[in-house]
């Protein structure tokens, strides 16, 4: 599902990470799924750029840890985003995303650092401290992080390549709260931004790849629809459709009603009885 | 000595190291190990003294968002 930039075959509208392609730019997670078969369905229907994956003692929910989900991994075939989830500081993310590397066999990181029990909202602090040290280390970072525009900038200065805004707090579906920080996120940044949770509908989706977002990472609004299969498509199309749409370009709104049909030959044309 | 594996007391012997506390585990692979928040490859296990009280974290893959 990925190749490297330097393939021929590389589509020119490609999601370019780290210098590495992807061909969709849908980024799904693995929680909460009703079971493993519907989780497998899922991902293959939604083919993601990326699945993303965590790491707890041994001893969670069966289906949802060990080597069952490991094999699952293995038979996706589908490269894999570790993240730092439940980390509270610097040091604890840092220390995970070692571990996760060695695991997964993988640089690339979803940097997670918390600071809020309540919304999950990260430590903006800790979170560039972490992802300085991560970036020296050789990793991949893909930092989650508010839609903070000084937050966003201090990421990229120390060396992330890409950064990924919240939406709205993790598995709220409320979709963007604040439509203007994010538009103008991506309008003063130029590296690649995925909005990463909150999302709760296509739409949502669609919507902010019509801003100029680069994808999208969500999982709860898919692994909890009544048709998390059918969702996770409709995701799909809708990321597709939205960055279609502005390569596209849109057209600018009018102030007033223009007609679309030409008026000049029209029959009867004010020649009301 | 005593040390936590995965937040359980777990008795070994004097001199044991991480080697120790991973087979006293046996978890499946893939997994990795922390000690004291600090990881460990898995090339040092053997190498990788563990001392009274320190806190051994022994984790593998589980879904994720």
């Amino acid at each position: 599902m990925t190749k490297q930039d330097t393939s021929p075959a590389a589509s020119a509208d490609a999601l370019v990470l780290y210098g590495q392609s992807f061909d969709s730019r849908l980024l799904l997670g693995t929680a909460r799924y009703p079971s493993p078969a519907v989780l497998e369905a899922a991902v293959r229907r939604a083919r993601p750029a990326m699945v993303t994956a965590s790491l707890r003692r041994q001893g969670a929910q069966p289906g949802e840890a060990g080597q069952g989900f490991w094999e699952l991994l293995k038979r996706l075939g589908v490269p894999v985003l570790p993240n730092t989830a439940g980390c509270y500081s610097a040091d604890e993310a840092i220390t995970t995303a070692q571990m996760a590397r060695e695991v997964f066999g993988t640089p690339w990181i979803k940097l997670e650092v918390i600071g809020d029990d309540y919304t999950l909202q990260p430590d903006t602090l800790n979170l560039v401290q972490a992802a300085e040290q991560l970036i020296r280390d050789g990793f991949h970072v893909l930092p989650y992080c508010t839609e903070d525009l000084v937050l966003c900038q201090r990421l990229v200065d120390v060396g992330c390549q890409a950064v990924m805004p919240w939406a709205a707090p993790i598995g709220t579906g409320r979709g963007p709260v604040n439509p203007y920080g994010l538009q103008l996120l991506r309008e003063r940044l130029d590296v690649p931004l995925l909005v990463d949770a909150g999302l709760g509908l296509p739409s949502h989706a669609c919507q902010v790849m019509e801003w100029g977002f680069d994808g999208v990472l969500l999982n709860t609004a898919v692994a909890l629809a009544s048709d998390p299969v059918a969702m996770a498509g409709a995701f799909a199309d809708a990321v597709s459709a939205g960055r279609t749409a502005r390569m596209a370009g849109a057209m600018q709104p009018q102030a007033a009603a223009q007609p679309s049909t030409p008026v000049l030959g029209t029959p009867f044309w004010h020649h009301a009885t | 000595m005593n040390v936590l594996i995965n937040q359980t007391p777990v008795e070994l012997p004097e001199g044991a190291s991480v080697a120790d506390a991973v087979a006293h585990l046996a978890p499946q692979p893939p997994f990795a190990v922390a000690v004291n928040l600090q990881f460990i490859p898995n090339s040092r296990y053997a190498a990788q003294p563990l001392a009274d009280g320190d806190q051994v974290e022994i984790i593998a893959p589980v879904t994720g968002g």
